[in-house]
């Protein structure tokens, strides 16, 4: 550090406006020379067209072309050309900085007890010294985004289009430095001109992006090719747009992963093409889940409930959820229906919605009505109770027309539980 | 602008209720929680109701638990149980009086007794002050259990000493607290109404209750 100061003294550039990069700082640390550290790192800069410092940088080239057309911003950040962004900032020694770099090449190699045109070292005089200000560092590496927001165009459009939660795009794995890396105009608005001819609407675009940043960086034509795909199995335009918004990540998946993955439900499930591509629409995220857990819990379904292959496909097509929802609450809930409430699997068949609700809401309205002695869940006998008013019936309702009692009764036999 | 209105509570829980059991369990909120200090050094005394199933024994005491014996219990009455209620309502009166350190041959003791106000003031071992039987339908049978600085796995092992007693055995089938002190099952809130509403209006309710018990007892 001590011999780049005294090569950087040799250079002399006494520039008004000097931003200020790390660099002063690691200069601070290391040499005594504190008073003079923010004239050097101008003329860091300068070095660094010899010398490439592998600093990881957040912000990065095309940016600081943006930054050279607008010279009255004072932002910075970009280290990899400094000569385009020096002149454009400094505007009174602009023939200085382009001769400077040359001098600098020669007086690189040459002896270092030479005396330097101008020293470094010459006091600066108290106007010029406050002209000098020092820029509040864009840190290299840093984990939240919230830094560059303000510096980045790309993340402040992005803001602007209504993605607000930006903290949770920054939690994704490399989606912040994605974003960093993009240029909009390049690329983030050809992506979304795509979308939005996909048929995503404009409100739901925030949310989108939000789930599935990594989409801005994918190439346009892998894109088309996949919904072009899409359209040759037959897909309408309507439904690959609702697919595409319920499950942002469907876009990213190449064409022979789509292809393996209907190919596996088909397969998996024996159902016919026309039921397994409405399954998909009405659940896109069975195609961008993982397929092991759906493998299990279809064994599950097959070996632990009993139930038989026709059921099986009945009941997934009813209600698709259930290839998604947890082994344990899956056992549970038909541990309760089945051996508690005596429902034979038929029954459960017809009315695979109960899986999907809650097992506690279950348990209470079946105490309830056993209480009352009216559980009576058998079609042929009078007074009979479907499931399906049993589960997904708002509790007044359920309690007035079903179990014909009040809402007070039902606390009170729920505070006797 | 808006947000959530209260972004922070400090809560405290007041006597516990282990997982197996159910009832009223008292929660203090912000400066509650000085009122729970208080309340738990009135020593009051709580009322559970304790379903109980003879003929099984289990490792733990409970329905729910690794089967160890079977016995008969054909011969079991009710006028059998409540001999025994008696006898352990006995004993346990005994500790009471000789753990709440009242000199037993003065005059305010005889009052105190009288009333019933008689409680052991500190740390002391499970009390219980009164037990007697609601329903008896065999095999099943519901206690009715007042008791002090109990635990619920405690009142599991009297209904199995109850059934040993009786020479069958015993296991526990439900445990639900229905008095915790002051508060009683219709101060209780449901899961339905845990909202703020709710619980502003069973604070305010509770509060007179709370302010006069604690300066009964305390001074």
């Amino acid at each position: 550090m001590a011999v780049w100061a005294r090569q950087l003294a040799r250079g002399w550039c006494l520039l008004a406006r000097a931003c200020a990069p790390e660099v002063p700082h690691r200069l601070k640390s290391h040499s005594s020379k504190t008073r003079t550290c923010h004239v050097f790192c101008p003329l860091a800069l300068l070095h660094f067209r010899n010398r490439f410092f592998p600093w990881k940088v957040q912000t990065c080239r095309p940016l600081s072309a943006e930054h050279c057309a607008q010279p009255d911003s004072s932002k910075d950040g970009s280290l990899a050309s400094p000569e385009s962004h020096l002149p454009a900032q400094v505007n009174q020694k602009q023939e200085k900085a382009e001769t400077i770099p040359d001098v600098h090449a020669n007086v690189l190699y040459e002896d270092w007890d030479d005396i330097p045109p101008s020293s470094a070292l010459e006091e600066i005089s108290e106007e010029e010294a406050v002209k000098i200000i020092a820029e509040p560092l864009l840190p290299f590496q840093s984990s939240t985004l919230r830094d560059y927001v303000d510096h980045s165009e790309t993340l402040t459009k992005l803001v602007h289009l209504g993605i607000f939660d930006l903290s949770q795009v920054e939690k994704r794995q490399k989606a912040g430095q994605l974003l960093l890396t993009l240029d909009f105009e390049k690329d983030i608005r050809k992506v979304l001109l795509f979308l939005k001819d996909v048929g995503v609407e404009d409100n739901q675009l925030g949310s989108f992006l939000t789930k599935n940043p990594y989409i801005l960086g994918e190439d346009l034509e892998a894109l088309e090719t996949r919904v072009a795909y899409l359209k040759s199995k037959k897909f309408g335009k309507a439904e690959i747009a609702q697919m595409v918004s319920r499950a942002p990540y469907l876009l990213l998946f190449s064409v022979e992963r789509l292809d393996n993955r209907l190919g596996f439900f088909k397969n998996e499930l024996g159902l016919s093409v026309t039921k397994t591509k409405d399954l998909v629409i009405r659940l896109p995220r069975l195609l961008t889940g993982k397929l092991e857990p759906v493998k299990e819990n279809i064994q599950v379904c097959q070996i632990e409930l009993g139930f038989q292959r026709n059921e099986i496909q009945h009941i997934v097509f009813k209600t698709p959820k259930i290839l998604t929802s947890s082994k344990k609450k899956l056992r549970k809930t038909f541990d309760y229906l089945h051996n508690v409430m005596g429902i034979p699997h038929s029954m459960l068949t017809r009315f695979p919605q109960v899986f999907n609700s809650k097992l506690l809401r279950i348990k209470e309205r079946h105490l309830f009505l056993k209480f009352l002695g009216r559980a009576q869940y058998d079609p042929v006998q009078p007074s009979y109770i479907s499931l399906h008013q049993l589960v997904s019936l708002p509790d007044e309702v359920f309690c007035t027309e079903i179990a014909k009692a009040s809402m007070q009764d039902f606390e009170k036999f729920l505070k006797t539980l | 602008v808006t947000g959530p209105r209260f972004r922070r509570l400090r809560m405290g829980a007041g006597h516990r209720l282990d997982a197996k059991a159910s009832g009223v369990m008292v929660l203090g909120i912000g400066h509650g929680n000085k009122l729970l200090t208080d309340l738990h050094n009135c020593h009051l005394s709580k009322v559970y109701t304790v379903g109980g199933l003879f003929g099984k024994a289990t490792d733990d005491f409970s329905d729910t638990g690794k089967l160890v014996e079977k016995t008969t219990f054909d011969h079991i009455t009710r006028e059998k149980l409540e001999r025994i209620l008696a006898v352990i309502q006995g004993t346990n009166h005994k500790a009471l009086l000789m753990h709440s350190n009242i000199d037993m041959k003065t005059q305010e003791a005889y009052e105190m007794a009288v009333k019933g106000l008689i409680r052991p003031m500190g740390k002391s071992p499970p009390i219980i002050t009164a037990i007697r039987c609601l329903q008896f339908v065999l095999p099943e049978f519901q206690l009715e259990i007042h008791c002090l600085h109990e635990t619920q796995q405690y009142l599991r092992k009297i209904v199995h000493e109850i059934g040993l007693e009786l020479k069958s055995s015993a296991v526990c089938t439900q445990v639900r607290r229905i008095r915790d002190g002051v508060f009683t099952l219709d101060d209780a809130l449901l899961r339905t109404h845990w909202n703020l509403q709710s619980i502003q209006n069973a604070i305010w309710d509770c509060q007179l209750k709370v302010k006069r018990e604690i300066e009964k007892t305390l001074g």
